[in-house]
């Protein structure tokens, strides 16, 4: 039978030697030592200029392309929403496949296949928003994945281990902004990454490249000498759906109230 | 076909990536977590406060919770779009996520409720092992059951006085110790809905008591009707067997027992369905009158296209009728039958428009989808999540309290 001095005396003895190695985690910590270097990589971000989008949809053709989402299926990656507002004070937004084909039809689609017709007079104003991945500092989807499929590299990215996820689709119920599916072949949550794979490597994102009018621009937020830092900086740029909380990463010009 | 394309309806502007993920299957997972936690606080009742009016369902209601266990994670596999991987959840959680304690507060409470099992039905385990080794020459049924037996004890074949009066002491402290775990095991779930900030409807710290509070009524609500159910058998068979045996229970004895057992269970069923109806309605009141932001597409969805779900199936056919059924004086057999029928149909209509209610608006609150179950399936995707995988989940639990029953006959009277 072991005494209570003894078992007190051991105890101690085997807290003191489990502290000792746990410390180490402390002492070694890769985050911390990488942090002390002083080596900032880069911090990427988007900027939308809705002023200059016309709408075509090029940038959700170039994405599907580039980042192997079934062209056909209902999903995607990037996606233009257009609004309308007539002087009924009333907003009419629609994005007909997510603005793959742009918007072939003048007429509003409600879904059912619906069109809504507006006349040319009632509009008041009308115009387009890009939307992707915000890449947000304070992501929810990486907080709710239960498996740590998906995470934040130290550029910013929110990624998919496409080999990890279990496909609860709590990631997806997270994003305020709808823009996590399914990926139809791989059955895993998908979203858009900045064209990881291709910004790493000193390239444009596809919908960068495929945007004939400069409506979307990727930067690096650390450079200060960055054409699109020098704007979020100086310029008045807005941002989606800040009161969750999420910081998101992609900056708007020209946005307007009406925007969802 | 995208995920969630063969069911959803979309109406006026959604994000194009919208669609119903959720489906019935994440229905089904709060409704038997629900009706397991609710199943065991039912039987703490007896074991830990000393309701002994609860006696004769206690033991029921216990064993009745194990089956309903391994069915809670049922519904989460069959909904996974990569069901293989899911054990990664336990391997490798990922606590920030509500998801990832899971693992955690399912296993432990699979314990308790496996350990307190053992301590009630521990002499009965004995007994049976002393009785068939005491057969000469065993079949080799007989040799199996009696290996099993044998293998239940785990060793302790002590069934003095004083042993089976330690075991009572376990079983309490056992139930005290599950009690919060069941509640936490169910109030999780109701956090993980309840901590989704995207979604208006599930966004509120009320969520988890919420689910609680129906969890028990739902867990109290089958376990009558179950009982029930069971009695209407035991009826049945006594009534064939007595001649043969007279020692058994008379159909008399049978009937005044259940009816006694059924009235006083109503009783806590009616006390937790108030506390649930409240914490519902306070939520409905604080959200029209607060009237934040999403107010305007959450009133539409509740009030209009959800109206005949929320407001004549959930709180009219599933809470206001019976909970006049069981107000009226004199609660005959019947009666409870529909009225527990209705509390369980109530609390899973309650699940269905949280659950798909939620995912009802677009997030850009400008748009509606419509969720269209599977009835007849298609294809893999709709067998799963349609109504035949809703059926299969709402059944293997019955087949496994006939099993289990086998081994831990909740009728025996062992103490």
């Amino acid at each position: 039978m072991i005494s209570r001095r003894s078992f007190c005396k051991k105890s101690l003895l085997i807290a003191g030697g489990l502290a000792i190695p746990l410390s180490c985690l402390e002492l070694f910590d890769p985050k911390r030592l990488l942090a002390e270097k002083d080596e900032k990589g880069p911090r990427w971000v988007f900027l939308v200029d809705t002023r200059k989008c016309v709408g075509c949809g090029f940038c959700v053709k170039g994405c599907k392309v580039e980042n192997e989402v079934p062209y056909d299926a209902n999903v995607t990656r990037t996606w233009v929403e257009r609004y309308v507002v007539t002087s009924d004070g009333k907003t009419h937004i629609d994005s007909p496949k997510g603005a793959r084909d742009g918007f072939p039809n003048k007429g509003i689609d409600i879904g059912h296949g619906k069109l809504e017709e507006i006349k040319d007079d009632d509009i008041e104003k009308a115009f387009f928003v890009p939307k992707l991945c915000n890449q947000c500092d304070n992501p929810p989807c990486v907080q709710v994945c239960p498996v740590g499929a998906t995470y934040q590299t130290a550029d910013g990215v929110v990624l998919v281990d496409r080999s990890w996820c279990i496909g609860c689709g709590y990631c997806i119920m997270g994003c305020p902004y709808g823009v996590r599916f399914f990926h139809p072949v791989f059955h895993v949550a998908e979203k858009c990454n900045f064209c990881y794979h291709r910004i790493t490597k000193g390239m444009q994102t596809a919908c960068v490249d495929s945007c004939a009018f400069g409506a979307r621009r990727v930067g690096n937020l650390r450079d200060p000498e960055d054409p699109v830092t020098r704007v979020i900086m100086t310029e008045r740029v807005n941002v989606l759906k800040e009161e969750y909380g999420t910081k998101p990463q992609v900056f708007y010009l020209g946005l307007s109230k009406e925007v969802k | 076909m995208v995920h969630g394309e063969a069911w959803t309806i979309k109406e006026f502007f959604t994000y194009p990536n919208e669609y119903i993920y959720w489906t019935i299957q994440i229905v089904m997972y709060p409704f038997m977590t629900g009706l397991v936690a609710g199943a065991f606080v039912l039987s703490s009742l007896y074991h830990v406060f000393g309701v002994k009016q609860l006696k004769g369902i206690a033991r029921f209601s216990l064993v009745f919770s194990f089956a309903l266990l391994p069915v809670a994670m049922l519904p989460l596999l069959m909904h996974l779009q990569q069901p293989l991987r899911g054990i990664e959840v336990m391997l490798t959680p990922h606590f920030t996520s509500a998801i990832a304690a899971f693992g955690i507060v399912f296993s432990t409470y699979g314990m308790i409720v496996a350990s307190e099992l053992w301590f009630v039905f521990r002499k009965h385990f004995v007994e049976t092992a002393l009785a068939l080794k005491a057969i000469d020459g065993r079949t080799a049924l007989q040799q199996g059951w009696y290996l099993l037996f044998s293998v239940l004890t785990l060793g302790a074949w002590d069934i003095s006085h004083e042993a089976l009066e330690a075991d009572e002491r376990a079983v309490k402290k056992l139930a005290g110790a599950g009690i919060p775990v069941a509640c936490f095991l169910h109030g999780y779930a109701g956090f993980i809905f309840g901590s989704v900030k995207a979604n208006a409807l599930w966004m509120t710290p009320l969520m988890p008591v919420i689910f609680i509070c129906s969890a028990v009524v739902s867990g109290i609500a089958l376990c009558i009707l179950t009982y029930i159910l069971t009695m209407e058998i035991r009826k049945q068979l006594a009534r064939r067997h007595r001649l043969a045996h007279p020692e058994l229970p008379s159909m008399d004895e049978l009937k005044s027992a259940e009816a006694h057992v059924v009235a006083m269970t109503s009783r806590y069923l009616l006390m937790f369905m108030v506390a649930a109806i409240t914490l519902e309605l306070l939520d409905l009141i604080f959200r029209g009158y607060t009237a934040v932001k999403s107010w305007d597409i959450l009133r539409s969805v509740i009030y209009e296209r959800d109206f005949v779900n929320i407001f004549v199936v959930q709180y009219g056919l599933g809470n206001l009728v019976p909970f006049v059924l069981f107000l009226i004086p004199g609660l005959t057999i019947r009666r409870a039958v529909v009225g527990t029928m209705l509390v369980l149909l109530g609390v899973f209509m309650m699940r269905w428009n949280v659950v798909i209610g939620g995912q009802a608006f677009s997030s850009s609150f400008s748009g509606f989808m419509h969720y269209v179950l599977p009835l007849w399936p298609d294809s893999m995707e709709t067998l799963k999540e349609g109504l035949v995988g809703a059926l299969i989940v709402a059944g293997v639990p019955f087949c496994f309290f006939y099993l289990l029953n086998k081994v831990m006959p909740v009728f025996k009277e062992t103490h």
